[in-house]
């Protein structure tokens, strides 16, 4: 299976090329439209803010071709920001238009309703655990409550229930795998994430 | 809930894994790949590689064994050992290290730690703290000074001092202020060595593991000391959000997998 990681200056992509390679994908990282039409999979990973990874998609022409893409049936899987650019709304920052396959924002982790001295540190670091909701083929065969590794300081949150396969719990619980159709996302890093996250990078790449 | 993190820790020197007793008497202990391997096996959470002979000359080496381990390992780990600028960051990092440790670099130029936490993120910058306990009978000849006052020494108040290059170097900085200046200019983590309990196996230094987790909100990973399974728990007590070791791992007097289940049935959160 041909898997096209999308360029677009987000930072290191060697980690994600390698995991996805270590499941058995053929990878290509590209930066062009016509590749990722040809590919079978299409991953946008993303480190950084939403803004910088956002137009680093508009500055390569790759925003519009990677939605109408997706659109049209390409399964795509985001990762970390990469997820949350397939939000509609960005709030990193200011206020950013995302892809908007899956309705809804993407919003910092707000401790404010917490006493000070039980709020968690932001950014979330760690392992921590994944809290399936529903039965979904990117979360096949991962055990309820197995730790994955996250670095994040913002989280979607999705308009439509359905669409948060799992959620964690820091603080309060937000959707740390989302999918609505052929649009999946994770929100931990399943590259670093050992057997649970190459899990379901193979569950993507296979399924 | 997010886990406490086991972290087996390597000394690196010319892309290999060395064994030795403060930086003397080293042996080759085998390749750090197959290492790593190893331990990611066992399930470690994180892996730490400290290159002991970084110098300008061999960077090369160092960045070709962190895309060695990148390309093999799927967990987090940090490499250290001679990073000095913003550019050692960049090429650790896209070399696909997650995190970079500084330590004497940190204090000779303590924006270095602003400078890359504003350009890579907080969460890739670990400064890590060798402290030792001021005693009356502390030689310190070539007193490395302090950097930014805040975090000067104070005699009669101050209970331990950092040092550089492995313990020979004493700085006039306090550890407790040194370590709550290196989280207000961007640092992400701690990594605290005590030079007083490391190799001896006694247990983690939990007076200073205890004044400098409570004075940051930032994680600190505990080194130096780790003998017994009760020395870990100990140590996240104390308020150690993980606990590195080297010697108890590397000699298999645990594996990691033994830490944990007894981390566990003690009701500290691990992965497993």
């Amino acid at each position: 299976m041909v898997v096209a990681v999308v360029d677009y200056g987000a930072g290191n992509l060697r980690n994600v090329c390698k995991a996805l390679e270590h499941v058995g994908a053929s990878v290509t990282l590209t930066s062009d439209p016509r590749a990722l039409e040809q590919a079978g999979r299409i991953v946008l990973p993303g480190v950084g803010a939403f803004a910088d990874c956002l137009h680093g998609l508009q500055s390569r022409g790759l925003f519009e071709p990677l939605r109408d893409l997706a659109l049209a049936g390409k399964p795509l899987l985001g990762i970390c920001v990469g997820m949350q650019l397939l939000m509609s709304v960005g709030e990193e920052m200011g206020e950013w238009p995302g892809l908007d396959l899956i309705p809804g924002r993407v919003a910092r982790f707000q401790f404010q309703d917490t006493p000070s001295h039980q709020r968690l540190k932001v950014p979330h670091i760690g392992w921590n655990q994944i809290i399936p909701k529903q039965d979904h083929p990117l979360i096949a065969g991962v055990k309820p409550g197995s730790y994955a590794y996250f670095v994040h300081s913002f989280h979607p949150l999705v308009s439509d229930p359905t669409h948060a396969v799992a959620v964690t719990d820091y603080g309060y619980e937000f959707p740390s795998v989302i999918a609505r159709d052929n649009v999946w996302g994770i929100q931990f890093h399943p590259e670093k994430s050992q057997d649970t996250g190459l899990a379901m990078l193979e569950n993507f790449v296979r399924f | 809930m997010l886990a406490k993190r086991i972290i087996p820790c390597f000394d690196v020197a010319n892309g290999r894994v060395v064994k030795g007793v403060h930086f003397v008497n080293l042996r080759d202990a085998g390749d750090p790949v197959e290492q790593a391997r190893v331990y990611n096996d066992e399930r470690a959470d994180e892996l730490v590689f400290l290159d002991i002979m970084a110098s300008h000359e061999n960077r090369g080496t160092t960045i070709e064994m962190a895309r060695r381990v990148a390309d093999e390992v799927f967990i987090p780990f940090t490499i250290g050992g001679g990073v000095r600028a913003p550019e050692d960051f960049r090429e650790l990092l896209l070399a696909g290290a997650d995190k970079v440790s500084i330590n004497s670099a940190a204090v000779r130029n303590p924006n270095l730690i602003r400078e890359a936490a504003w350009r890579f993120g907080a969460q890739c910058v670990v400064v890590a703290i060798d402290a030792r306990r001021v005693t009356p009978a502390e030689r310190l000849e070539g007193l490395e000074p302090a950097p930014v006052p805040s975090a000067k020494f104070h005699p009669g108040e101050s209970l331990w001092r950092v040092y550089l290059n492995g313990g020979r170097v004493p700085t006039d900085l306090d550890a407790v202020a040194w370590a709550i200046e290196a989280e207000r200019l961007g640092a992400g983590e701690i990594l605290l060595t005590s030079m007083d309990t490391d190799g001896t196996q006694d247990g983690y230094d939990l007076p200073l593991l205890r004044a400098i987790s409570s004075a940051v909100s930032i994680p600190v990973i505990a080194s130096g000391g780790a003998g017994k399974l009760e020395h870990f728990y100990d140590a996240i007590e104390a308020g150690a959000s993980a606990v590195l070791a080297a010697s108890v791992f590397h000699y298999k007097t645990f594996r990691v997998g033994e830490v944990k289940q007894y981390l566990a049935g003690r009701g500290v959160p691990v992965r497993m």
